[in-house]
């Protein structure tokens, strides 16, 4: 018998609804309004009255209306089809809603449940299986669909009958598993998991170290992102994280990106549904749409089911990950999602933290990005799920309570800097103080050595000390003027200029200047520090940037070039005796 | 507006300025009620105790006064009949006019599906550079200006709708001045394009709360237009500050935490509603929303301007340039989001390019500006860049100024082969082959 209650009373979302029966915190109830239901969740409860965070719009709503307990938690269905779905953050198939606008109490099933898929078994009668171990797989988008043995089941279990390679729907019973009591499940292409709790079949979680290539060269190569690994990135308004999230999400070397539009912007969201199923995979060939999942929760829609969205997007990148794939997860933006736990613990009256937000804002953020991860699944099967969130502090002051939480947990930091946003400077990065710490550890560096090059973090350090040294003298120009200082200096800060324009700036919107593969960031990163060891003399500082800029423009030009054409060796021509004319010694590697 | 068995309550328990409690029962949430002749509207039930905003404020209600529920939220009758006409913010004719006739809707409707949206794709020319060069407008978008009080922010907007080609304009006034509802009121008049306004407008005369209804009245309109008529519809907002004042002002009263600035912590969804309504729609309609959001000081990251700024697609920033003496659309700090869905595809294929360049010698200039205020020498360069500010300052920032978009770039390249060798601009160099003019 599910518990039942009575609204009791109505302030905005929150709802408090008094009841004779059990109920537990967090469990999904359906509140009645003139016959359509409103899935709500309970956060709170005291006494007979629990009170409940609704994920609609409550107008109308009277007291007496009667509720419904459904005995779980917020659930996603997990199975095939899940790729190429435009969802809401509650896991609705926007797509199969009728109509223009959103209607109250209209929920939509995120799965095809008619399509058959070409079933081939994995897993041999009588083998012994635990949540998670691959049953068999199914072909979704030409990526290997995993069906497991579903999360929620406890234990070992030894399967007793596997269905013949063939084509089933999702709801056809593929296999059956028995448990050391012999009781038996029956298991079919489609499992349910609570969103707000992690995941964890696997074996163990790894320090990540391998690079996760975005052809961002700003990132890649200065502040790289691993498989597995967690970055963030704060921005004031205008300073391009939107553009810098899109970028990544569409080129970055991952077999999964799952796209969390939390409480941003409608368009942007459109941006992705436009673009996505014309655009072409650089990795594969095939287009984009085809690995992408969106969960749209844009500023508009219902704030509850905005914080709703970011648990459901990672808990669809778990599943894919315990299939052995490499999950990229992107949240746009944690800062929308810790505003809604604002809004709702500001409702209920509890005490506030700093700037009103929650108390305990620091350990759900914590929380969310320690589901990240590089792991090896049960098989020994290598898998990940990298999460990059934006944040977006208010005013641009990252001294504010959702950055400083995020700093705290995430390994990469990609800070939007508004003086070169104005400076179109783009991406607008700041090379001082952003970072990765994957950039010190061993096993990163023993990694990108291979893959890359042996001297390649004793060059990426150079870049990044010369960018410093660059920095501070600009400071030192500026209060002492340009013949204050020697012209020695004007050197190394047009060297940094130069760094600054041709490795660090990029067009996101010229297709070839967008995507640089790393063996072309290699070549690049040579070619940058080739000219910064080389040293010049010139008469005046006059000279020092005329001179440079003729070869930032060389540079920029070459960038827009096809890599290794015609035209593009022929500026690395010109850059060269252009060097050389002014070079007193070229060092040698 | 009376219904039969219509329950009349005159157990009021509570009072504050601007909120009322009275016992009640069989009460909607968001539903409109009369307490003592005056408008009002439910906020809060708890129990029997009903919690409502009374928009006029409550100085003068009595304990015992009659409060009458009216069984819905606030509603407009749309219709044809609302083109041409002046309302104030519950949508009462104050033009003299007949009330219009039409369906009968609720306000602050639900949000349109992402999936059933189109990507916005087609430009708005307004024929002021700073706009349409650096900056263009979209059908579909949401941007604010971003203005000190005492910039002429009206006059651009009024300049900017009426040469918008829409087929409606919606004006939302929010604590405007009598007399910049009668500059509306007058321009458009002169323009003869008073049968394509619609006004619903909240003066300083009125009271500071009933403003809350203003956007919802507007956007209700504008769904009526672009979504039943597939119509292009452009809705003005000003000023969107003093609608987030009023929204304090409740949530005070409610005893709600403030967050940043005195402001509610629901601030940025309550603004989020009010500009996603902004959309294009497959079917061909539009609604394109461009709001005013006076800033105090240029202070940007005040609550109201920062939240604005997540939301919406860009911001135009108006400030004097005393160099020349004219307002101009500052172009470092005003951005449109879409433009690149439009520029070098609607527009010629040097538009982009040539934007981002002159966008970066003014930059330079500006450093070189701050050389000179910290009295160091100039550089041949610098003084090449300062001389190209000015100019371009004037003929292409300035709001006075119209041109269509291919004479700007032509005037811009202008700018660039006055004052730069080529290899100064970092253009794509077979866009300088083709369009550098020596």
């Amino acid at each position: 018998m599910p518990t039942k209650g009575i609204v009791k009373g109505i302030i905005s979302n929150l709802v408090i609804v008094e009841v004779d029966n059990p109920v537990s915190q967090n469990e999904i109830a359906y509140i009645d309004l003139n016959g359509n239901k409103l899935m709500a969740e309970v956060i709170k409860v005291i006494e007979k009255n629990v009170y409940v965070q609704v994920f609609e719009n409550t107008r109308n709503l009277m007291v007496g209306a009667s509720v419904e307990f459904t005995g779980h938690m917020l659930e996603v269905v997990l199975g095939p089809g899940l790729l190429e779905r435009n969802l809401d953050g509650l896991q609705n198939d926007l797509d199969k809603m009728d109509g223009i606008f959103l209607k109250r109490g209209q929920y939509t099933y995120p799965l095809d449940e008619d399509k058959l898929w070409n079933f081939v078994p994995i897993a041999q009668i009588g083998e012994k299986v635990t949540a998670g171990s691959w049953l068999g797989e199914v072909d979704e988008n030409f990526q290997p669909h995993k069906i497991m043995v579903p999360f929620v089941l406890t234990g070992e279990y030894t399967v007793k009958s596997i269905v013949s390679a063939g084509k089933y729907t999702i709801h056809k019973v593929i296999a059956v598993v028995e448990d050391e009591e012999g009781k038996e499940t029956e298991i079919t292409m489609v499992q349910k998991w609570p969103v707000k709790i992690p995941v964890t079949t696997y074996r163990e979680k790894l320090r990540p170290f391998k690079l996760l290539e975005t052809g961002v060269r700003i990132i890649d190569t200065l502040n790289p992102i691993v498989e597995g690994g967690t970055g963030f990135i704060p921005g004031a308004f205008g300073t391009g994280k939107t553009v810098l999230q899109h970028a990544i999400s569409r080129q970055a070397e991952a077999d999964i990106v799952v796209i969390a539009a939390c409480g941003e912007r409608a368009n942007e969201v459109v941006e992705i549904f436009t673009e996505f199923p014309e655009l072409i995979d650089p990795h594969t060939g095939r287009k984009l749409m085809e690995r992408t999942i969106i969960v749209a929760n844009t500023s508009n829609m219902p704030v509850a089911a905005r914080e709703a969205s970011v648990y459901t997007a990672m808990t669809i990148g778990e599943y894919y990950r315990a299939m052995g794939l490499k999950v990229l997860l992107m949240a746009d933006s944690t800062s929308r999602w810790a505003q809604a736990l604002r809004e709702m613990s500001n409702r209920l009256e509890e005490l506030p933290g700093p700037d009103a937000f929650p108390m305990d804002l620091s350990a759900i953020i914590s929380n969310f990005y320690g589901r990240a991860g590089h792991v090896i699944l049960n098989n020994g099967q290598e898998a990940s799920i990298t999460f990059i969130g934006t944040v977006s502090p208010a005013g641009g002051n990252l001294k504010e309570p959702v950055t400083e939480n995020t700093k705290k947990v995430a390994r990469c930091f990609y800070a939007l800097e508004q003086d070169r946003a104005d400076k179109k400077r783009y991406p607008a990065i700041n090379p001082i103080e952003s970072y990765s710490k994957y950039l010190e550890y061993p096993e990163f560096e023993e990694y990108v050595s291979t893959r890359i090059s042996p001297d390649w973090i004793e060059k990426v350090n150079e870049l990044k000390t010369r960018l410093l040294r660059g920095k501070e003298i600009a400071e030192q120009i500026n209060i002492l003027g340009d013949d204050g200082v020697p012209v020695d200096y004007h050197v190394i800060y047009w060297k940094s200029e130069l760094i600054d324009f041709c490795l660090l700036q990029q067009n996101s919107f010229d297709p070839v200047d967008a995507v640089t593969p790393i063996e072309r960031q290699k070549y690049i990163v040579d070619m940058v520090v080739e000219i910064c060891r080389t040293e010049f003399e010139f008469d005046n500082f006059n000279q020092v940037s005329d001179y440079f800029k003729k070869m930032i423009n060389m540079c920029i030009q070459m960038n827009y070039c096809e890599f290794h054409s015609e035209e593009f060796n022929d500026y690395r021509k010109k850059l060269d005796e252009l060097v050389k004319s002014k070079a007193l010694e070229t060092v040698e590697e | 507006m009376a219904r039969a068995f219509q329950k009349i309550y005159t157990k009021i328990t509570q009072i504050t300025k601007a909120t009322c409690s009275v016992r009640a029962t069989h009460v909607g949430y968001d539903e409109m009620a009369i307490v003592d002749g005056r408008l009002a509207q439910v906020i809060k039930i708890v129990g029997d105790e009903v919690s409502l905003q009374v928009f006029r404020g409550t100085e003068g209600i009595p304990t015992n006064a009659e409060v009458i529920f009216l069984g819905k939220a606030p509603t407009l009758k749309v219709g044809e009949q609302l083109a041409g006409r002046f309302f104030n913010a519950y949508g009462e004719p104050i033009d003299g006019g007949p009330v219009p006739e039409g369906e009968e809707r609720e306000i602050g409707g639900p949000s349109v599906n992402p999936v059933r949206r189109d990507q916005p794709s087609e430009l708005i020319a307004t024929g002021i550079p700073g706009i349409d060069l650096n900056n263009t407008l979209v059908t579909g978008q949401k941007i604010p200006f971003f203005t000190d009080p005492d910039q002429p922010f009206n006059q651009v907007m009024a300049t900017v709708a009426l040469r918008a080609q829409a087929d409606k304009i919606i004006l939302g006034g929010m604590g405007m001045t009598n007399d910049d509802y009668l500059y509306f009121k007058n321009t458009f008049s002169n323009a003869g394009a008073l049968d394509r306004i619609i006004s619903f407008m909240n003066t300083t005369e009125d009271p500071a709360v009933e403003r809350l209804l203003v956007p919802d009245m507007v956007l209700t309109a504008a769904e009526y237009f672009a979504v039943d008529k597939n119509e292009k519809v452009l809705v003005l907002l000003s000023d969107m500050t003093s609608y987030a004042d009023a929204l304090a002002i409740v949530s005070n009263r409610m005893d709600q935490i403030p967050s940043k600035d005195s402001m509610p912590g629901s601030l940025y969804s309550d603004l989020a509603k009010i500009y996603e309504k902004a959309a294009q729609f497959p079917t061909g309609g539009s609604i394109t929303i461009i709001a005013v959001t006076t800033l105090s000081g240029g202070d940007i990251t005040h609550a109201v301007p920062d939240n604005t700024g997540y939301i919406t697609e860009g911001q135009l920033f108006l400030r004097r340039d005393t160099d020349v003496g004219k307002v101009i659309i500052d172009p470092f700090r005003s951005l449109s989001r879409l433009k690149q869905l439009v520029q070098g595809i609607k527009t010629r294929e040097d538009h982009p390019q040539v934007m981002n360049a002159a966008v970066r010698l003014y930059a330079d200039a500006a450093n070189a500006k701050t050389k000179l205020e910290n009295g160091f020498d100039l550089t041949e360069y610098d003084q090449r860049a300062l001389a190209f500010a000015k100019e371009y300052s004037r003929s292409i920032l300035a709001i006075d100024v119209n041109l269509d978009t291919t004479e700007m770039l032509d005037r811009t390249w202008r700018l660039f082969a006055t004052y730069f060798k080529p290899e100064e601009v970092n253009v794509k160099k077979e866009l300088v082959d083709k369009y550098w003019k020596n």
